[in-house]
């Protein structure tokens, strides 16, 4: 009884917090609601009997994700997400597919509910941080070993991402995506025109 | 006694309705990453709880995978987001369109 108490409590404020961070346009507000959807989760996963997941949740999730991400919000200084305004038909896009899959949401809901009821050994030690330790070393070895690898490798894409591109000798920033190229034309035209009028100043000088 | 199998996946299926919903309606990449994650973590519940219903571990072993692989993601993620805010002066995914004309 307690932990359905408790299951329908974090629960709640998992949905709620996710609801809010899809609704809030301030990418500070959305990040801080989905800190409260992890911590959420992490509880959810304690009364799962999953306690290392539960840890590792916080740890990970809230703790560097999360930092890392609200620390790239602070660096870029970003303003409110603006409304659609060229790609509209992407919000009945949304709300289908959200329809879609809260129908299916609720087949599945409905589905495992008939299935024959799974008994929970109380005293199972599935989650325990031995056996997950245990697993993880003997059985699951390989998997492990290509995580380390996917880890490493995505470090060294980190450094080259964030290294500052230079491999061309000048990389001409064009505003992209507003449409005025007729600005870059002009700068263009003007240089053609300062370079013909030094060719004319060579000339008059010889002469 | 314990909340079914069936509610953990509902709220599961909720969560990741609502992911995928805001990735469509957020315009702003930082924004995209979040329901993205808000997706993964959808998944790594029914994870738990599958592993807590049958008592197998490897349930979790495959959470601590996506939890790896959530990381990896969100250091060439952001690392992406930046160097495009380093090119176009902006976030938002509708002005990462370099490639249109």
């Amino acid at each position: 009884m307690v932990s359905t108490a408790l299951f329908f409590l974090f629960a709640g404020f998992a949905i709620a917090c996710a609801v809010s961070m899809v609704y809030h346009k301030n990418p500070i507000y959305s990040a801080i609601s989905l800190v409260g959807v992890f911590i959420a989760l992490s509880c959810i996963y304690l009364t799962l009997a999953a306690p290392f997941i539960a840890i590792v949740q916080i740890l990970i999730y809230a703790g560097a994700i999360m930092v890392l991400v609200v620390f790239v919000i602070m660096l870029l200084n970003l303003d409110d997400d603006k409304p659609l305004n060229r790609l509209r038909f992407l919000y009945a896009l949304g709300g289908g597919l959200g329809i879609v899959l809260l129908t299916q949401t609720l087949f599945i809901y409905y589905a495992v509910l008939r299935a024959p009821n799974i008994p929970v050994d109380e005293a199972a030690t599935a989650g325990s941080t031995m056996s997950i330790g245990r697993a993880m070393y003997t059985e699951y070895l390989l998997p492990v070993e290509i995580v380390g690898v996917m880890l490493l490798m995505a470090i060294i894409g980190a450094v080259m991402l964030a290294r500052g591109v230079k491999l061309e000798p000048e990389v001409t920033v064009v505003s992209v995506g507003t449409g005025n190229l007729g600005d870059t034309e002009k700068v263009e035209s003007d240089t053609v025109r300062s370079e013909n009028s030094k060719d004319d100043d060579a000339r008059l000088a010889e002469h | 006694m314990e909340p079914s199998l069936a509610s953990y996946l509902a709220l599961s299926g909720i969560l990741f309705t609502i992911g995928c919903v805001g990735v469509i309606f957020k315009r702003n990449a930082i924004g995209m990453f979040m329901c993205i994650e808000l997706m993964l973590n959808a998944v790594n519940l029914t994870f738990v709880a599958f592993s807590r219903y049958y008592g197998d571990v490897t349930g979790q072993l495959f959470v601590f995978m996506v939890m790896s692989v959530a990381a990896a993601e969100a250091a060439i993620g952001l690392g992406i987001i930046i160097a495009f805010f380093r090119n176009s002066r902006s976030v938002d995914v509708d002005d990462a369109s370099i490639l249109r004309n």
